[in-house]
C-alpha cells in the first residue's frame, strides 16, 4: 500500500506563547515548534501498515518551523520518501489553503491512503484532513484510532472513536483520507544516532506545489490568554506543606477516613 | 426559511439525544434572537421524529429519514445535512465538536465553500457577519474571529452554553432526501464496546487523573499508590492513553468518559477543553501543575504549582498519616 502522511509543525505549548503587538496572531518568532502530536500518530500508523503489508510511506510537509528534523526523524523511523513544499512567509497558512497545496503535492504520488492527524491545536478553521480529502476528491473519515488492512483487496478497516471508549469499526475502500487521532501503538522511539544517519543519507524531494492564499473566510481580530483562574484557590509552600494542606482539605470534606 | 435562521445539528446517541445538543440549541436560540431568525434543529436517521418533543427549544425540527442514516458513516450524513442547509440557507450552522462533528462540519464547509470555525465558545452578531470566540492552542489562548460569509459552519465546544428552558414553535417536519443517499466508500460495520473487567471510572468517588506531567510509564505506579491510599482509581488524559500507559477505559474527556466523582485530583493535566468536558462536573477538583497558566486551574477549586512527581509520594504519606 502506498501511503502518504502529512506532518505539521505546531507551537510547543510547554513553552510560553507570545502575541504580536497587533494582538491578532501568535508571535511565532518566539515560539518553539514541535511535530503535531496526532500527525506523529499518523506516521506511526503508516509505518505499522507498511510493516504489516508492504508498500511505501511518503512524508509530506510544508517547509516551516523545525520541519527538516521532523522529516529526517521520519526517515530514521522507516519512511521511504520525504517531500518538502516551499512555504514563504512567517506564518503557516490556514487549513483550507494548506489543503490545496498538499493536494497539489500529493496528486502525482499515486497514493492509496493519506493519513493526517485529525487536529492541530493551532488551527481555527477546521481540520486539515477533511479539507485535504475534499481537495483530492477522496472519501474521508476522521477521529480514527487504529487501522488494519481490510478483508477485501483495496480496503482497510478503521476504528472511529466515540465517547465512552466506544469504537465504530468502519470499512474503507481505497483510495481515501483518514484523520488519525491515535495509532495502534504509541509513536516509536528512534535513537539520535539513526536520525543523524538519516541526515547524511536521506534526500528531500522538493514539491513544485505552490501555496496560494484563498478567500479569507475567517479572520482573527484579537488573540488573548483567558482571564486568570478565578476559581482555584492556590496552595503554596513546599511539596510536603501542600500535601499536608490537601490531606487536610480532603479530611474536612470527609474524603479521608 | 430565512437567511437569518440558525440551524443546529442534533446528535443522538442510541435512543437519546446527546447532551451537547441542548447546549447548541441554547446557543442557537441566543443567536437567533439577535438575527431575528428561527432556530432549526436537524436530526438525521430513522426515528428522528421521536426526538421532536425534546427539541422543542427549536422553532422547526427537521427529521431526515433514510435507511443509510441508521448508523453513522460520513458520506450519507454529510450529504443529508448539506441538502437541508442548501434548502434552508441559514445564517449559521451549529455542529458540536464531537466525533461526528469533526467529520461532518469540515466536509459540509468544503462542499459549500463556506467558512468554518472550530473550538467556538461564544457567538454573537457583528454587523453583517458573526463574531466567534474560539479556544486556541489547547485553551491557552482565546481567539476572536470574524466570520464574514453565510452560512457560517461553527463547531461548538461542549460546555460553552447552558441548556435553556425557552421553547420555540416546535414544529416537526419529516423529510426524505431528495435523491437516494450514496453509501460512499466508507461503511459502518459494527460497534466495539470496551472490554468488561477494568475499573469503571464513572462509578468511582475518588479519581487520581494523570496527564503529560507523568512523563513516563513507570511513574503511573506512584499515581496508583496515591489512588489506593485515597480509596480511588487512576484515570488519565488522552496523551497518557495514546502512549499506551493506561487503557482507553481510563480516559477522561470528550472521547473518553464523562466522570462526576466526589474528588478529582488532576496531576500534570493541562486541562484542554476536551479534557474539561469530561471532568468539570466533579464535586471537588484539585489541580497540580507546574504551569501557572494551565487551563485546569480555571475549573479547579484548589490548585498547586508544583511537580506532580514530587507531590505524589508526599501526598500518599500525608494521607496515610491522616488515616493513622
Amino acid at each position: 500500500m502506498n501511503i502518504v502522511v502529512v506532518v505539521r509543525q505546531v507551537p510547543d505549548l510547554i513553552e510560553p506563547l507570545e502575541i504580536v503587538p497587533t494582538g491578532d496572531a501568535l508571535d511565532l518568532d518566539t515560539a518553539s515548534f514541535i511535530l503535531n502530536e496526532s500527525d506523529d500518530h499518523a506516521l506511526e500508523q503508516a509505518l505499522l501498515l507498511k510493516e504489516a503489508g508492504g508498500g511505501s510511506v511518503t512524508v509530506v510537509a510544508l517547509d516551516f518551523g523545525d520541519v527538516d528534523n521532523t522529516l529526517y526523524t521520519a526517515v530514521a523511523k522507516g519512511a521511504d520518501r520525504i517531500v518538502k513544499i516551499a512555504c514563504d512567509g512567517d506564518t503557516p497558512p490556514a487549513a483550507r489553503d494548506s489543503a490545496a497545496v498538499y493536494a497539489e503535492a500529493i496528486k502525482p504520488l499515486e497514493v492509496e491512503l493519506v493519513l493526517v492527524g485529525v487536529q492541530a491545536h493551532d488551527e481555527l478553521d477546521g481540520g486539515l484532513s477533511p479539507f485535504l480529502a475534499a481537495a483530492l476528491e477522496l472519501p474521508y473519515v476522521g477521529v480514527i484510532r487504529g487501522v488494519k488492512a481490510g478483508d477485501a483487496s483495496g480496503t482497510i478497516t478503521a476504528c472511529k472513536e466515540f465517547p465512552g471508549a466506544v469504537m465504530a469499526r468502519m470499512s474503507v475502500k481505497l483510495p481515501a483520507v483518514l484523520g488519525i487521532l491515535g495509532a495502534d501503538q504509541p509513536p516509536r522511539y528512534v535513537p539520535v544516532s539513526r536520525i543523524r544517519g538519516a541526515m547524511k543519507t536521506a534526500q528531500f524531494e522538493e514539491s513544485a506545489a505552490t501555496l496560494a492564499a484563498g478567500e479569507l473566510l475567517l479572520s482573527v481580530s484579537r488573540l488573548y490568554p483567558p482571564a486568570p483562574a478565578t476559581r482555584a484557590e492556590m496552595l503554596s509552600g513546599s511539596e510536603e506543606e501542600i500535601a499536608g494542606r490537601i490531606a487536610e482539605i480532603l479530611a474536612e470534606k470527609g474524603l479521608v477516613k | 426559511m430565512s437567511a437569518q435562521d440558525v440551524l443546529v445539528l442534533a446528535e443522538s446517541r442510541g435512543d437519546a439525544l446527546a447532551d451537547v445538543t441542548f447546549e447548541l440549541l441554547a446557543a442557537g436560540r441566543e443567536l437567533a434572537r439577535a438575527t431575528g431568525g428561527e432556530v432549526l434543529a436537524v436530526v438525521l436517521g430513522p426515528g428522528g421524529a421521536a426526538h421532536a418533543p425534546a427539541l422543542a427549544v427549536a422553532d422547526r425540527i427537521i427529521a431526515v429519514d433514510d435507511p443509510r442514516l441508521a448508523e453513522y458513516s460520513p458520506e450519507p450524513f454529510a450529504s443529508a445535512l448539506r441538502e437541508v442547509v442548501e434548502a434552508e440557507q441559514p445564517r449559521a450552522v451549529l455542529i458540536a465538536s464531537t466525533s461526528i462533528g469533526w467529520d461532518v462540519a469540515p466536509l459540509l464547509a468544503a462542499r459549500l465553500d463556506a467558512p468554518l470555525a472550530t473550538g467556538c465558545q461564544e457567538i454573537c452578531l457583528d454587523g453583517d457577519g458573526l463574531m466567534v470566540t474560539a479556544s486556541f492552542c489547547g485553551g491557552k489562548m482565546l481567539a476572536e474571529c470574524r466570520v464574514a460569509a453565510s452560512p457560517a459552519i461553527l463547531m461548538m465546544l461542549p460546555g460553552s452554553y447552558r441548556p435553556t428552558d425557552e421553547t420555540g414553535k416546535g414544529e416537526l417536519e419529516q423529510r426524505k432526501p431528495a435523491a437516494p443517499l450514496e453509501p460512499g466508500a466508507i461503511a459502518f460495520e459494527q460497534w466495539i464496546y470496551p472490554e468488561a473487567g477494568d475499573v469503571d471510572i464513572t462509578q468511582q468517588d475518588v479519581l487520581v487523573a494523570v496527564g503529560r506531567g507523568i512523563q513516563q510509564h513507570d511513574n503511573v505506579e506512584l499515581a496508583e499508590e496515591l489512588a489506593q491510599a485515597l480509596g480511588g482509581a487512576v484515570c488519565a488524559s488522552r496523551p497518557v492513553v495514546d502512549q499506551g500507559w493506561l487503557p482507553a477505559t481510563r480516559q477522561v474527556g470528550k472521547s473518553g468518559m464523562i466522570v462526576k466523582p466526589k474528588l478529582y485530583l488532576a496531576l500534570g493535566v493541562s486541562g484542554a477543553p476536551e479534557h474539561q468536558e469530561g471532568m468539570k462536573g466533579a464535586e471537588l477538583i484539585i489541580a497540580v501543575n507546574t504551569d501557572p497558566k494551565a487551563p485546569i486551574f480555571d475549573v479547579a477549586h484548589y490548585g498547586a504549582e508544583v511537580d506532580m512527581l514530587d507531590l505524589m509520594p508526599a501526598l500518599s504519606e500525608a494521607i496515610a498519616a491522616r488515616k493513622g
